[in-house]
């Protein structure tokens, strides 16, 4: 009885000790970032009244409609084209990779890499490196977004392979068939339906993102968006994330719908 | 004929998983090998069709060594030696008479395997073989709809279609209930004594070892105790390989 | 499965019919191929009619590999100094810190209202609703947004990626608590527990583990969100110097010298994060 009580009381301390240091950690934060709490949540509400008068769609704002829209299919459209080109790397590249399918120790630890290296460089460090080589065009933010996708892809795909072909991988290799056989008759099968739920995800992404990169190398939705607010044509911007908001969710949607139907 | 001889593997130095084990096996035999978690039960099973590497001794099929093979050798050795697993390995994605057909790989060339071209043999072969194992209606669901019997029967019939001398079962009954286990079991001896194959299976359940196999090897801490016709299987026996008394089970 | 089953044995196939088929079409497999030849085509479309702005690809690519030369291989602290990165690197991370406590706090209140086993139809509907909107705005426009109503400055930022955590943890959250047994819930339920009593003595030790773990993924996310918001709102942080170094002065050596810093503090929290998660499921 002793201990358990013990037990408990040394738990309650554990406890009490991790939210004082998460606590403390959040006054100190808010004490050197001048962050005023009690003024940031004010702000809030501001934040929503302002929203609901200036990004109110007039009439005028309808006009905006066919740019915007032209626009963003063009930000939807390199979002798709650099996921899917991202993909096809980063498939052969998490093949030769991958604990379970890979070469040797030494490639495998090459490609772990490679993949955290592209990964963990920001996008924005990516956007304006490739911007002062490439300029202002849909190229470069089709590069951006392809390099971090190739990141983020290899690890996901590599995860996938050793989750779930590891086992089925060693029944093929037992019945004496080669490792191409294997490689197409047993890992790819059955990774398939797990490798196109991530490209579908990472293509809800990649819109998100190319938000981001449209503002820094002015290409797509971004672009106009940032041009719309700093030149303080506050409609067509409300506009313009009204869209998004409809093409994000819609594509979330046909995503969620597709992943039902194959997973 | 399966001979293995004075066989050793360490995962770890000075952690031998298994030390000098022998013992053969005649066509038309079916073995089980018992012993406790962690006796090395399913390494010796891995070592035979070499997909884990042991450290030292000689497997021979047939008379020859599986062990000296180079790579291309033992994936035709491989291919004359099925093999079960536990969570049966199937593509559960893939249809039945796909996972079926999956046994002729170790047998086609490289671009027709990559690519899943069989010939109307094979295909007719698989069908037999589903019929043989009671699963002729299934062929065209997908694995991941059947039963785990049904799942087992599936792996089974996918180490058939290798034309095996030998099929190695890794806990072929573990994940099963007792009807299907039964099922399982009992259709592993027929076709063991229809195809005169030698089968070998690790099996948790001295029972059935008891019931279904004609040899029953025991293992303990790495060593072979026991290598006799199942009927010698003692209580006796049973107490130094699992440590304790188990006597109960065998009734 | 058994409706099927008696709709293939009516139907048995003959082992001696001339031509045995290997799998039926079915819906998923005609779904996959669907959506694979899909977006191969659009990616077909997109990259012939992309807007290259006649860049020479030889002379852009050679101009890239000289930068890249300069940023990983020469880096420097350039005109701003190693105090003063430094000091923004710091803010990066204590204004994703704090975004991420937000985020968690908030977003475990909002998960267990939107939760289908918890609680009724509507709140948790609404919730939803309301999130996916949310996530669905990128970050650098809500932080866009704050900066109007507070000034340019971390506020904006802080809030700005406030909003994307919250709607994030609340939809993993809540994905980890509907995954939960209902047997968990209900043998609190039996004894006459409160709702609240339910969440914190059933519910949060059952989830702990895929909380943290959720939580550090966030945790990184709002890491790279900082910087993003500092170059492209002004926000501050190492974001901003990031901005002004390779878009401004082209100092590419230091571009390469606070890339280096950004690699090593996301290697740290990656490490952390392991750790730390080892620990939550060792327990």
């Amino acid at each position: 009885m002793q201990s358990s009580a013990k037990y408990l009381t040394r738990k309650g301390w554990y406890q009490t000790a991790i939210i004082a240091i998460i606590g403390g950690t959040y006054i100190l934060g808010s004490w050197i970032l001048n962050f005023d709490n009690l003024s940031g949540l004010m702000a809030v509400p501001r934040a929503f009244g302002w929203l609901g008068i200036n990004f109110q769609p007039t009439a005028k704002s309808v006009e905006y409609l066919p740019k915007i829209w032209q626009k963003l299919m063009q930000t939807v459209l390199l979002a798709i084209s650099s996921t899917v080109v991202a993909a096809i790397i980063s498939i052969f590249v998490a093949l030769i990779g991958s604990k379970v399918t890979g070469i040797n120790g030494f490639v495998q630890l090459i490609v772990r890499g490679i993949a955290s290296f592209f990964r963990n460089i920001p996008l924005v460090a990516w956007s304006m490196i490739l911007l002062f080589s490439f300029k202002q065009s849909d190229f470069t933010g089709f590069l951006a977004l392809l390099l971090m996708s190739i990141g983020f892809l290899i690890r996901a795909f590599m995860e996938i392979i050793e989750d779930e072909a590891s086992e089925t991988m060693l029944a093929l290799k037992a019945t004496g068939a080669s490792y191409f056989q294997v490689i197409f008759q047993a890992v790819l099968p059955q990774i398939l339906p797990s490798v196109l739920s991530w490209i579908l995800y990472m293509i809800e992404n990649n819109v998100r993102d190319a938000t981001l990169v449209g503002i820094l190398t002015g290409t797509g939705i971004g672009f106009i968006f940032d041009l719309y607010y700093k030149s303080f044509r506050f409609d067509a911007a409300g506009m313009t994330v009204l869209s998004i908001i409809i093409v994000v969710i819609g594509l979330e949607l046909i995503s969620n719908q597709i992943r039902k139907v194959i997973l | 004929m399966l001979e293995v001889k004075n066989l050793d593997k360490s995962y770890q130095k000075d952690h031998p998983a298994l030390t000098n084990i022998s013992f053969s096996v005649k066509p038309g035999t079916f073995v089980a090998i018992i012993g406790p978690s962690g006796a090395g039960k399913t390494t010796i099973l891995r070592s035979l069709n070499q997909l884990i590497k042991d450290d030292n001794g000689e497997i021979l099929l047939d008379g020859s060594n599986i062990r000296s093979a180079n790579k291309a050798q033992l994936r035709k050795y491989r291919r004359q030696i099925g093999m079960v697993f536990q969570n049966y390995n199937l593509i559960e994605r893939l249809t039945v008479i796909e996972n079926v057909l999956h046994g002729r790989l170790g047998y086609k060339s490289t671009l027709a395997g990559v690519f899943g071209r069989y010939t109307q043999a094979e295909k007719e072969e698989a069908m037999s073989l589903l019929k043989k194992v009671g699963l002729e209606d299934f062929a065209l669901q997908r694995c991941s709809e059947l039963s785990g019997g049904q799942k087992q029967r599936v792996g089974i019939a996918r180490s058939l279609i290798q034309h095996p001398k030998v099929i190695l079962c890794d806990e072929p009954i573990a994940s099963l209930d007792p009807a299907s286990a039964q099922t399982v079991m009992q259709l592993l001896k027929d076709l063991t004594e229809e195809y005169n194959l030698i089968c070998v299976a690790n099996l948790h359940q001295i029972n059935m070892a008891k019931k279904y196999a004609d040899q029953i090897i025991g293992i303990r801490k790495g060593q072979l105790v026991f290598d006799e016709a199942a009927d010698l299987l003692s209580e006796d026996i049973l107490r130094t390989l699992y440590d304790q008394d188990i006597t109960k089970e065998l009734e | 499965m058994i409706d099927s089953e008696d709709r293939v044995i009516k139907k048995p196939q003959l082992p001696s019919s001339p031509n045995i088929k290997l799998h039926e079409t079915s819906l998923s497999r005609v779904m996959i191929l669907l959506v694979f030849v899909s977006l191969l085509l659009i990616t077909g479309f997109t990259l012939t009619h992309l807007d290259t702005a006649n860049v020479q690809l030889n002379a852009a690519v050679k101009e890239l590999t000289s930068t890249l030369h300069q940023m990983f291989l020469q880096p420097s602290t350039g005109s701003d100094g190693l105090g003063e990165l430094l000091q923004g690197l710091g803010m990066s991370l204590l204004i994703s810190i704090m975004t991420t406590i937000i985020g968690a706090v908030f977003g475990f209140f909002f998960a267990v209202l939107a939760s289908k086993n918890l609680t009724n139809v509507y709140l948790g509907t609404i919730i939803r609703v309301v999130m996916a909107v949310v996530r669905a705005i990128p970050t650098i426009i809500w932080a866009l947004i704050f900066s109007i109503v507070c000034g340019l400055g971390s506020t904006a930022a802080i809030l700005g990626l406030s909003f994307h955590s919250v709607a994030y943890l609340t939809k993993a959250y809540s994905e980890s608590i509907e995954g939960i047994d209902k047997s968990t819930i209900e043998s609190l339920e039996v004894t006459g527990s409160k709702f609240w009593v339910i969440v914190f003595q059933a519910i949060w030790p059952t989830i702990m583990a895929s909380f943290v773990s959720w939580t550090f993924i966030r945790l990184e996310i709002n890491f790279a969100n900082a910087i993003a918001v500092g170059a492209a709102a002004g926000a501050g942080g190492i974001g901003y110097q990031l901005f002004v170094a390779s878009g401004m002065s082209f100092d590419f050596h230091e571009v390469g010298f606070i890339v280096y810093l950004i690699i090593l503090v996301t290697f740290l929290l990656e490490f952390i994060a392991v750790k730390i998660r080892h620990f939550y499921l060792d327990r």
